[in-house]
């Protein structure tokens, strides 16, 4: 007789999909961490040199910070001198078509399945594909063009649109904001821009992918989104990376700002190699993504979360101006010995700004998760409103789920709610699936996707079906 | 269609069904009644492969397969339905979506291609109107907040959609008034053919009124103590089970 553990822990094991490794020849500087290092890569990237001052500034406020040790979460510490903190495709010229681009990367995507040309025949994607931090394909440029929409990698902006970079890289997180952010801002190598101009609404969702793509090396990118007066944009970012036996360190940092009636929808799906089964291996991503929100804006952050050894990321919103709102979704999976601690911060300080967390916990395995999230409501924010549900799933007994919800409040007008709920995938409920002729691995698979519905349903259409199917890879294994 | 020889079967050590022999054939309706804790329940989970029991032994042959073998799912892919006493819950789940996996995961399992979706929205519709089951209920959670009713409806509506060669209906007249009775025994009906079978638990004569059974057998303690038509089932609503419990016991 196979028990609810038995049968819980088959379905659990699975093995990781997308772990295979393109060979693509690296241009890598040594590893190890200094200002001399930080020269190089500014150089290797012709950069102004206020870039370069900029970068040697952070590094300096990162000399005189510690590691962040209250998340629930334990891992030995990253060797940072370990790391070598650039690592780009040599072949780097121009590329016009897709025919250029090397045939290994095309079959890397062809495996994940975000094949390029079905991207953007099939869904009106622009695509900046960064694959290990040098952005190798910029597509649907000029239509973007046409609208004032700036949508390049990081480079470029330093080199193109500096004003824009040096007006806004920086103010939302700071260089010295934290640990990790101190060092992002010091070595990042690339990562997305983009400028949507007054009153346009971006026609298309704007799509980068991000992968972990050679032996030994960080990942440090750097995304900036600004969302000008009266505009709006839907980014999505999606993440996969190849296995790995040592721990690799993933620091970004996201920074989105939403001018007056802006609103920007910023969707992620994670799915970094997470280790194997005995937890060994796999990705720390340590991120920092945080919005402001001018008057009336809104930023609505969406993400799901299934891969990574050790995660901390809490997607947050600086609610500024008055009648702002800030919103995020979020389901976060761990398996195996997976540990996440993530939430999100919602900070109140214009009047009638409103805040929506969700947040879908589900943990299998030997993992830990855990949610951690900040509403704050400061003195001048009149009438602020914030509903949080932080609901967990349990799948078998060996793993933990945890919920620390911080609620400050200043202002007497406020009204936060916050609900929040545990479960457990019932037998019963596998049963009655089975019954109606649905085996084990798909009963999971559709309870758990019941049961994140409410995240999945504020995705567009076709990163929903992704992250389906990511929820499914990352809870199944290969029954029957 | 289904056979049952000599079934034991328990739950955690605890034996509770002690030999049951019971044939049903195609295009047959039993009954099986039977005071509480007599093992009408455990019956039909076993039949249709719940893993908590255990089978210590007899078999159950399935159009000449042995059931034993096969998990419930598979066991579903054969056409075994079973409606239960107290479907559960599955939220965000809408029932077009958990019917939609049911019927293309059967078919899967026997090599074929998904039902085409106007296909199955023709079948929905008109095993709703036989139903009298309103549109806005296929959009709702699985269960999630449903009268006992809807969820015996639900039960049959799911029957109808995946036209199962055995039913067992375990107590679908519990918690039904007596206008959705009605309705879901007519539904049962029109179900019924010459190449289907039913099995309908039942405490009370009531439901066998509507679906009018060609054997009704009694269950007590683990065993069937009486076999008879449907005319046992009037005598037990006058008489009660107390007289079967004593010649039980003589016996």
């Amino acid at each position: 007789m196979k028990t609810e553990e038995s049968y819980l822990e088959e379905v659990t094991a699975s093995e990781y999909k997308y772990g295979f490794y393109t060979n693509i020849e690296a241009d890598k500087v040594p590893p190890g961490l200094s200002e001399e290092v930080i020269r190089i890569i500014s150089a290797k990237k012709q950069e102004p040199e206020w870039m370069t001052e900029w970068r040697l500034d952070a590094y300096r406020k990162f000399l005189k910070m510690t590691e962040p040790k209250w998340p629930n979460v334990t891992y030995p510490e990253p060797d940072l001198q370990a790391i070598s903190y650039y690592s780009a495709p040599k072949k780097k010229k121009e590329l016009d078509s897709l025919d250029e681009v090397d045939p290994e990367l095309l079959k890397t995507f062809e495996k994940l399945g975000i094949s390029l040309e079905e991207q953007k025949r099939l869904s009106g994607v622009a695509m900046d594909v960064v694959v290990d931090s040098v952005s190798v394909k910029t597509t649907f440029k000029e239509k973007l063009a046409e609208l004032g929409i700036i949508f390049c990698s990081m480079s470029d902006a330093i080199q193109e649109h500096p004003e824009l970079v040096q007006k806004y890289l920086g103010t939302v997180v700071p260089k010295s904001d934290n640990y990790y952010a101190a060092l992002n801002s010091a070595v990042f190598t690339d990562g997305s821009f983009c400028y949507i101009p007054k009153g346009v609404r971006c026609p298309m969702e704007l799509s980068t992918y991000f992968r972990i793509n050679e032996a030994g090396t960080g990942q440090f990118e750097r995304t900036l989104v600004i969302a000008d007066e009266s505009s709006y944009v839907s980014y999505l970012e999606g993440c996969t990376a190849p296995m790995r036996d040592e721990n690799q360190l993933h620091a970004a940092v996201v920074e989105l700002v939403a001018l007056d009636n802006a609103e920007i929808k910023y969707s992620t799906v994670q799915n970094w190699y997470p280790g194997n089964k005995e937890g060994k291996g796999g990705i720390y991503n340590f991120v920092t993504k945080r919005g402001m929100c001018e008057r009336n804006a809104k930023i609505s952050w969406t993400q799901v979360e299934t891969g990574s050894a050790v995660t901390w990321k809490y997607p947050s919103c600086i609610l500024k101006g008055e009648n702002s709102v800030g919103e995020f979704y979020s389901v976060a999976v761990t398996n195996n010995y997976q540990q996440a601690d993530t939430g999100t911060k919602m900070i109140h300080l214009g009047k009638n700004t409103k805040s929506t967390i969700i947040s879908k916990g589900i943990c299998a395995g030997h993992s830990n998760g855990s949610y951690r999230g900040l509403v704050r409501i400061g003195s001048r924010a009149e009438n602020a409103r914030n509903f949080s549900q932080c609901d967990s799933l349990l799948m078998g007994n060996g793993c933990g789920s945890h919920t620390f919800p911080y609620i400050e409040t200043q202002n007497k007008t406020a009204k936060v709610e916050h609900e929040a709920t545990t479960s457990k995938i019932g037998e019963d409920q596998i049963f009655y699936c089975n019954q109606r002729g649905i085996g084990e691995e798909e009963a999971i698979a559709l309870i758990v996707n019941g049961y994140c519905k409410d995240v999945l349903n504020q995705l567009p259409m076709e990163f929903a079906v992704e992250a389906q199917k990511l929820l499914a890879i990352s809870l199944e294994g290969s029954v029957g | 269609m289904l056979k049952i020889n000599n079934l034991q079967a328990g739950i955690e050590g605890k034996e509770i069904l002690k030999g049951i022999d019971l044939e049903v054939k195609a295009g047959e309706v039993h009954a099986i009644m039977g005071p509480n804790g007599s093992g009408k329940s455990t019956l039909s989970s076993v039949i249709a492969g719940r893993e908590d029991y255990e089978v210590s032994g007899g078999s159950i042959d399935f159009e000449g397969e042995d059931l034993l073998d096969l998990g419930a799912d598979e066991r579903a892919h054969k056409g075994i339905f079973l409606s239960f006493q107290y479907p559960v819950e599955i939220p965000g789940v809408t029932v077009t979506n958990f019917i939609k996996t049911a019927i293309n995961e059967s078919r899967k399992a026997r090599g074929e291609e998904p039902m085409p979706a106007n296909v199955m929205l023709k079948k929905m519709r008109e095993k709703m109107a036989l139903l009298e089951i309103d549109n806005a209920f296929l959009s709702r959670s699985l269960n999630e907040g449903f009268s006992g009713g809807e969820k015996k409806r639900n039960e049959i509506f799911q029957m109808a959609m995946l036209e199962p060669k055995l039913a067992i209906l375990d107590e679908t007249d519990s918690g039904l008034d007596i206008d959705a009775l009605r309705i879901v025994a007519n539904g049962v009906n029109k179900l019924k053919s010459k190449d289907n079978a039913v099995i309908v638990i039942t405490h009370y004569q009531r439901l066998l009124d509507y679906i009018v059974p060609d054997y009704v057998h009694v269950l007590h303690k683990g065993k069937i103590v009486k076999s008879g038509d449907k005319s046992l089932a009037h005598e037990l609503e006058a008489k009660g089970y107390d007289w079967l419990k004593e010649g039980a016991v003589e016996a």
